[in-house]
């Protein structure tokens, strides 16, 4: 009976993060569009019913009676699958986020932990995924058979590797400080109100995770692979209908899991910043958390213009990098001789 | 290096915090120039008729020609359109009719919005040019 439980725990919990983080993913791209409508100071989206908050719905049915063309030149197989990769690798990221502290279920003694996986190697997971994601990109582009996404995913391979590394080294910091790669453990180090948060720790690994992600996910100042003025879309300039959509949506989901992740590292997680609010529920706190984070993706999008190609080599390996390796050393020196 | 950037921020965040400067037009429109030429109109007079005499110089003047009339005289020797006839959707709105006619009887409106499924609602008669006054107080 207790696997059988468990297996109906896992399922609702799969099912209920998967509707929430689609619905997540389709009003960030509504809020997306409403901010940035209001940073240059109109409306946005206010047709399709009230604020317009159908708009996510009209687009996604517009998307699915678009026609789904495959060029005639195009690597068919890959083609059709590059997509299937960007989004299943975005949706599985939140497998192992911690959205919510455990709690029983009344009149039980069931425990219910709110995440769906807790693995001893989340940071690792996460990493793993994220870099597979890339390869949607990298392999849509290439497998169009077209100049500008193959350019597209040549920027989004190389922009890849140049930023992993400065992200995968400011986030050792982190994981020094917390002695596990389990998310969980990563949050419950940093309890106790938000001066024990690990970004008063970690102030420059910070800087360097927000910076780094936003490379990760091809958000605007680092959006080589897709940028519009002189690719015309890049990676995804062939794609249409559901295909771009999931394109789209995957963009999104990785967005909402860089903003999760940061929370889980930097801002404690789902807990309270002070330990007197620890009554409302974490997943409040998580939630609002993250509505931080991705307003703070959306609202530099409208801040800032796009690097140029060189400039973003140039910052990822000459300032990021040897910044990342400085921080991680000091870090580790500071560990060490506080023994 | 850093300090513009936040510059930036804070800058498109008072940006994002004032008031669209949108005007959403079918809703909220702009009211035209004092000296916008829309859609004409026919002044009455005491009688409730149009003033027009049916001298014709309006479709003289008329650059794209879309004023037709025919004369006509009533039992007081009075002359008058018995068709006057302006195709709207050839006017070119320049205004020349409303300057050419002599006893202020055809004006230029404000209204600039005119939808309709087919041509011929278009074409105006003396009825609806008299009509059109209600929208140009």
């Amino acid at each position: 009976m207790q696997v059988l439980y468990l297996l109906i725990e896992t399922v609702v919990k799969c099912v209920v993060v998967f509707a929430c983080l689609m619905l997540s993913v389709a009003y960030l791209t509504w809020l997306e569009r409403k901010v940035l409508g209001h940073i240059q100071i109109r409306f946005g989206p206010n047709r399709c019913g009230p604020f317009g908050l159908l708009q996510p719905f009209s687009d996604g049915i517009k998307a699915f009676f678009k026609e789904d063309l495959v060029p005639g030149r195009a690597d068919k197989a890959i083609f059709v699958i590059s997509p299937m990769i960007s989004i299943i690798s975005a949706i599985a990221l939140f497998a192992v986020i911690p959205f919510g502290n455990e709690f029983t279920i009344p009149g039980t003694n069931w425990v219910v932990k709110l995440r769906i996986a807790d693995i001893d190697i989340g940071l690792l997971y996460i990493f793993g995924i994220a870099s597979l994601g890339e390869f949607g990109i990298v392999l849509g582009g290439w497998s169009s058979g077209n100049k500008f996404g193959l350019t597209g995913s040549l920027r989004a391979a190389a922009q890849m590797i140049s930023y992993e590394v400065a992200l995968g080294i400011s986030i050792i910091g982190v994981i020094i400080l917390s002695q596990s790669l389990r998310l969980s453990d990563i949050i419950h180090q940093q309890a106790g109100g938000f001066w024990n948060w690990n970004i008063w720790y970690q102030p420059v690994a910070f800087v360097l995770y927000i910076i780094c992600g936003l490379a990760e996910i091809n958000r605007t100042p680092f959006d080589m692979p897709e940028s519009e003025s002189e690719l015309a879309c890049g990676f995804n300039i062939e794609y249409s209908s559901m295909k771009f959509a999931l394109f789209f949506m995957a963009e999104y989901a990785h967005m909402i899991t860089m903003g999760a992740l940061a929370v889980t590292l930097f801002w404690g997680g789902w807990q309270a910043p002070l330990p007197q609010l620890d009554f409302i529920p974490g997943v409040v706190w998580f939630c609002g958390k993250l509505f931080v984070f991705c307003f703070f993706f959306i609202w530099q999008r409208g801040t800032f213009p796009r690097l140029r190609y060189d400039q973003i080599m140039k910052f990822g390996w000459k300032i990021l990098f040897p910044l990342a390796l400085i921080n991680l050393l000091i870090t580790a020196l500071v560990v060490l001789l506080k023994g | 290096m850093i300090i513009p950037l936040l510059k930036g921020l804070a800058f498109t965040l008072g940006r994002f915090f004032s008031k669209p400067i949108t005007i959403q037009y079918p809703e909220e429109k702009v009211p035209p120039a004092k000296r916008w030429r829309g859609i004409q109109y026919f002044e009455k007079d005491e009688r409730g008729k149009t003033k027009c005499v049916a001298c014709g110089l309006c479709m003289v003047v008329c650059p794209s020609q879309c004023i037709y009339i025919e004369t006509a005289e009533d039992e007081e020797g009075r002359r008058y359109p018995l068709v006057y006839e302006l195709d709207v959707t050839r006017c070119i709105f320049c205004g020349f009719c409303e300057e050419a006619c002599p006893v202020n009887a055809i004006f230029m409106g404000k209204t600039y919005e005119w939808v309709e499924g087919r041509r011929e609602p278009f074409v105006m008669n003396t009825e609806k040019l008299l009509e059109q006054k209600k929208y140009n107080p």
